[in-house]
């Protein structure tokens, strides 16, 4: 097995009562893709937040590479190596489709909103910053869009867009929150594509409802209900699973 | 994301000319306007580096301030309270005082009012500067309601040599005016450095921004300590200006103005706030102007007129008189990449 890079222990995190996320534990690996899937509500985008930092779990660990990052904001988690997308497009609109991405690549550069000399440079002229900018872009395929307002381009290209800029800062371990989402067919393949090519090296968290996306794509399948962990393994073992089939097709009705 | 609205942050051709003729007109205004006009105008272009410096945050990184008058009125009372009632001191190191203390206030006030967000953050920073605004307000030793006098303008010497005679109206208004274009400069240039970028990119999504490892209240409390600090720059030069600082200078109606400024003008480039402080102040002088009708004095209520003039403006130029002049250059919104 490939060395894993993110690892999460019992997670849990409770609203009141309700334990969105409940005692969930999720193995990265290099070079894998790990799809989690589950009916609406089940805790998939609550247990990307608690990976991502941007929700505090309630108990549970996550370690990224050698680090404890529990607990942590969510731009130290970034810079850990941890790069995620969003279900519901989370970009800059008004900005260009390079500055997006450009603003994404600038972060991985020395930052020190406090130094004077960083204030006067034009921020284009990282060469770091525009290699790291320009690689995401041609890995997303976007590179005839480049000078595109982000607010202009399709839904599909949107959903690239976030990929290449999660890319641009160069993470080990990618969380992605339904890539496919609301895509037509040839869209949705070209993004399949898209994540088969950036498989390599990282290692890949998966939300996704599309199930043809995921049995493509997916090396581990986890499936969530309510919360919980119900099945997890190979995809194939996932699939004859009687638990996950009564999820799915729902046996009290 | 809401508000994503973007700001006219590279100037169109037409807009720059128009600049351009407004800097040249700056240049040789003290030779053909009286005495008294080159003081008004003095004043409206320390007012336009005390907008610029609220733009830095209103524009550029969306936090909109209803407190930056603080830090413009502190300056100006260090100022006066350095300034012995026997002999002039010297700008060298009374200036650098001034704006280093607005500064820290910013640092400090900063430090708290940075981490909230949209109305908490306006509340906020009110309820600082009023703070500030009483703890001078109702102290005697601070100068109290009336304020204190600047007794003399500083001096800027190097050995005996006087380098600018500030007693000297015109003197005064060319550095100013210096002042004023240094900041412009500097503020353009930051705008596109790495800083400016971020700051842009929090202002249209802040949450998008940490996600990508921006430790976004860095970035928010320097820029917040930056702009106290140019406001205090502004605040000491009025000082040197009118020779009395009083508490209105940091209360409540000034920090409004400011914002009026920045929003008439359009707002995230500097030249905005700018354009929106000499046509404020302009604007203002002809409402105050404004003669009687019958027994009603029109003049005694130009707040009334100001602002049905914003409202206007806000609801046909939502980009400001830059935005309008952009239009009549023949402007249409051209394609915004990242030209410096």
């Amino acid at each position: 097995m490939p060395e894993i890079l993110l690892r999460a222990t019992n997670l849990t995190k409770r609203f009141g009562g309700l334990a969105a996320v409940d005692n969930v534990s999720i193995d990265l690996r290099r070079n894998n893709i790990h799809a989690v899937i589950g009916p609406n509500g089940a805790g998939k985008s609550t247990l990307t937040n608690l990976l991502s930092g941007d929700l505090p779990a309630t108990s549970g660990k996550v370690v990224i590479g050698a680090k404890d990052v529990t607990g942590w904001p969510p731009e130290k988690v970034s810079r850990q190596g941890l790069g995620r997308s969003y279900q519901k497009t989370n970009i800059f609109l008004p900005f260009s489709v390079w500055d997006n991405v450009f603003l994404a690549a600038q972060s991985r550069d020395p930052q020190q909103p406090w130094n004077p000399i960083r204030w006067l440079r034009p921020a284009a002229r990282s060469v770091a910053a525009q290699r790291r900018c320009s690689q995401a872009i041609e890995l997303a395929g976007l590179q005839d869009r480049r000078d595109a307002i982000a607010a202009t381009i399709s839904h599909g290209e949107q959903r690239q867009l976030e990929i290449a800029m999660t890319l641009a800062t160069e993470p080990q371990v990618l969380l992605l929150d339904e890539p496919l989402a609301g895509m037509g067919t040839a869209e949705a393949e070209k993004m399949v594509a898209l994540l088969l090519r950036i498989k390599k090296n990282h290692a890949i968290l998966l939300v996704e409802h599309d199930m043809d996306a995921v049995f493509t794509l997916a090396d581990e399948l986890t499936v969530m209900v309510n919360g919980q962990v119900i099945a997890s393994g190979a995809p194939e073992s996932i699939r004859s699973d009687a638990n996950v089939q009564a999820a799915y097709l729902g046996e009290e009705h | 994301m809401s508000a994503a609205k973007s700001n006219l942050e590279t100037l169109p051709r037409g807009v720059r000319v128009v600049l351009f003729l407004g800097l040249i007109a700056l240049l040789i205004f003290p030779f053909v306007g009286t005495e008294f006009y080159t003081q008004t105008v003095t004043r409206m272009m320390i007012l336009a580096i005390f907008a610029m410096s609220l733009d830095l945050l209103q524009g550029v990184t969306g936090m909109v301030s209803l407190g930056h008058a603080a830090y413009f009125g502190l300056a100006g009372y260090v100022l006066a309270f350095v300034m012995p009632q026997s002999e002039a001191i010297s700008l060298w190191w009374s200036l650098p005082l001034a704006v280093l203390a607005s500064g820290l206030a910013a640092l400090v006030i900063g430090f708290f009012v940075v981490r909230t967000h949209g109305i908490y953050f306006i509340m906020v920073t009110m309820a600082f500067a009023q703070m500030v605004f009483f703890l001078f307000f109702d102290n005697r030793a601070l100068g109290g309601s009336d304020g204190i006098y600047v007794y003399f303008r500083p001096t800027m010497a190097v050995g005996s040599t006087t380098l600018l005679d500030l007693d000297n109206k015109v003197s005064l208004y060319y550095l100013t005016l210096a002042l004023l274009l240094l900041v412009y400069v500097f503020l353009r240039r930051l705008l596109w450095s790495p800083f400016g970028r971020a700051l842009a990119g929090i202002r249209v999504n802040e949450h998008r921004m940490r996600a990508m490892g921006f430790g976004t209240f860095a970035y928010k409390l320097s820029a917040f300590t930056l702009a106290g600090a140019l406001a205090g720059l502004a605040g000491y030069l009025w000082g040197v200006v009118t020779g009395y600082i009083n508490p209105e200078l940091m209360g409540f109606h000034m920090s409004a103005h400011a914002i009026m400024m920045v929003i008439l003008g359009g707002m995230g480039n500097f030249a905005g706030a700018i354009v929106g402080a000499f046509t404020f102040e302009y604007v203002l002088h002809l409402f105050k102007d404004l003669p009687y009708v019958g027994d009603v004095h029109l003049g005694k209520h130009w707040q009334l007129w100001m602002g049905s003039f914003i409202v206007l403006v806000v609801l046909f130029a939502p980009r400001g008189v830059l935005g309008l002049v952009q239009s009549l250059t023949g402007g249409r919104r051209k394609k915004a990449d990242g030209d410096a």
